[in-house]
Parts: structure tokens; C-alpha cells; sequence
């Protein structure tokens, strides 16, 4: 299984900060597991994700395995 | 001197600024920027939430952006996460220099940075529930100024 972590406001589209999907996932993937909803959020260009702690350079890159914890990272908040 | 932490509970600044002080002989000068939750008539709370994997190592990441930057002795950075109401301390970003100029800009390019680029998420409360505070092009704005 491989561990999403919501993150902002797409923890409260989400109802949890975090879910599990089945493995593997590249983006489609997710894309087509997460309720549509959270699925629109979450593809919001400006988003920005993260495998075990580490960015992607875009989200067309992500390639997670059993046990990967993806994170889904909306823009930062402004001062 | 390098002290970067997220604290869950509420801090004393003045606390913190001695012992770093006191850290750094000989500097010839000291910085401190302390922000607060600003008093606002509608806004009950402010709620800061981050990704472990991410904002602490962003934040050393900075710091050693800062170091590479600016010839500094110490700094000290301290953010909150959790639940804030108005007037509680938020952020603390202290700089120890043999100069002052490297100290006063260290802390306004790490305050820049925290603000617009630190990956912290922050909605407040409001009487009619939980607001996500959105990105600001001020923000865009301070970051290009380095």
C-alpha cells in the first residue's frame, strides 16, 4: 500500500490527512483513484509533490512503490 | 551557532534571545525579528500546519542559504505550527554578526523566505468556521527583492 498525505485545504477536501492506495501508482494513478473531487484539487498545476520527502520536479515524474509515502502540497500560505 | 526548531507549544522570545546572545562571543551585533498573530476583530485563531518531511529541512536548507549569503556567526530560527490566537509569537529570527548589515539583512531575507516559501499551510477562524489563507502576490513580490 502506499500512504497519500493531504496536505491544506486538500486534507478538508480529502475529510482526512490521510488516505492509502494501492500499489504501484504513477499519476494517472492517482489521478483515477482519489475521489474526483480531491482528484481536481489535487491536479491544481500549481501543486506541488513530494516521495518520501523528496519533490518532484513535476508531478508527470511520480513513480511510487509499495510502502512510498506520496504527499500532495498546495501552494504555501501567504504572510 | 545554528538553533532552527518548530515548536507545537507557545514560546518566550526574550527567552530565547539571551542564551543565543550569549552563544555567540565576540559578535557585533544582534537581529531579532519577532512576528505575532495580529490582533484582528473577526480572526478567533490561527491554525499552522506542516509536513515533517519537508518544512524543518527547509528550514536548514535556508539557514545555509543565509550562511552562504551573509557572513554571520549564528542564527537562530524558531516557527510555530498548531493552533495560535492573536498576539501569541509566531515566528523568531535572530542573526548574530561581527556587522551589523549582515545581521539586519540575514534576518529580513530568512523572514522572506519563511513567509512566501516554507512549507506551512495556515487557515484561520473565523465566526462562520475555518478559512484557508491563500497565496499573496506580496509574497512573489518579497522573495524577488533577493
Amino acid at each position: 500500500m502506499i500512504t497519500v498525505v493531504l496536505l491544506g485545504k486538500l486534507a478538508d477536501i480529502g475529510g482526512a490527512p490521510t488516505l492509502t492506495l494501492p500499489a504501484p501508482l504513477n499519476w494517472d494513478g492517482v489521478m483515477a483513484a482519489l475521489p474526483p473531487a480531491l482528484a481536481q484539487a489535487a491536479d491544481d498545476p500549481r501543486n506541488r509533490v513530494a516521495v518520501n520527502g523528496a519533490l518532484l520536479a513535476e508531478k508527470a515524474a511520480l513513480q511510487a512503490d509499495s510502502g512510498d509515502e506520496i504527499a500532495l502540497l498546495p501552494p504555501v500560505s501567504g504572510g | 551557532m545554528r538553533d532552527i526548531r518548530l515548536l507545537t507549544q507557545t514560546f518566550f522570545p526574550g527567552a530565547l534571545i539571551g542564551p543565543f546572545t550569549q552563544a555567540n562571543p565576540g559578535l557585533g551585533g544582534v537581529c531579532t525579528f519577532v512576528g505575532e498573530v495580529r490582533p484582528d476583530s473577526e480572526v478567533e485563531a490561527l491554525e499552522l500546519s506542516h509536513y515533517e518531511p519537508l518544512t524543518l529541512p527547509g528550514m536548514h536548507a535556508l539557514a545555509d542559504r543565509a550562511f552562504d549569503r551573509f557572513t554571520l556567526m549564528g542564527l537562530l530560527m524558531v516557527h510555530r505550527v498548531g493552533v495560535l490566537h492573536p498576539g501569541e509569537p509566531i515566528v523568531c529570527v535572530s542573526a548574530a554578526a561581527r556587522h551589523r548589515r549582515d545581521a539586519i539583512d540575514a534576518v529580513d531575507f530568512c523572514m522572506d523566505h519563511l513567509k512566501s516559501a516554507a512549507w506551512f499551510w495556515k487557515r484561520e477562524k473565523r465566526a462562520d468556521g475555518w478559512h484557508w489563507i491563500e497565496p499573496r502576490a506580496d509574497d512573489t513580490r518579497d522573495l524577488a527583492r533577493w
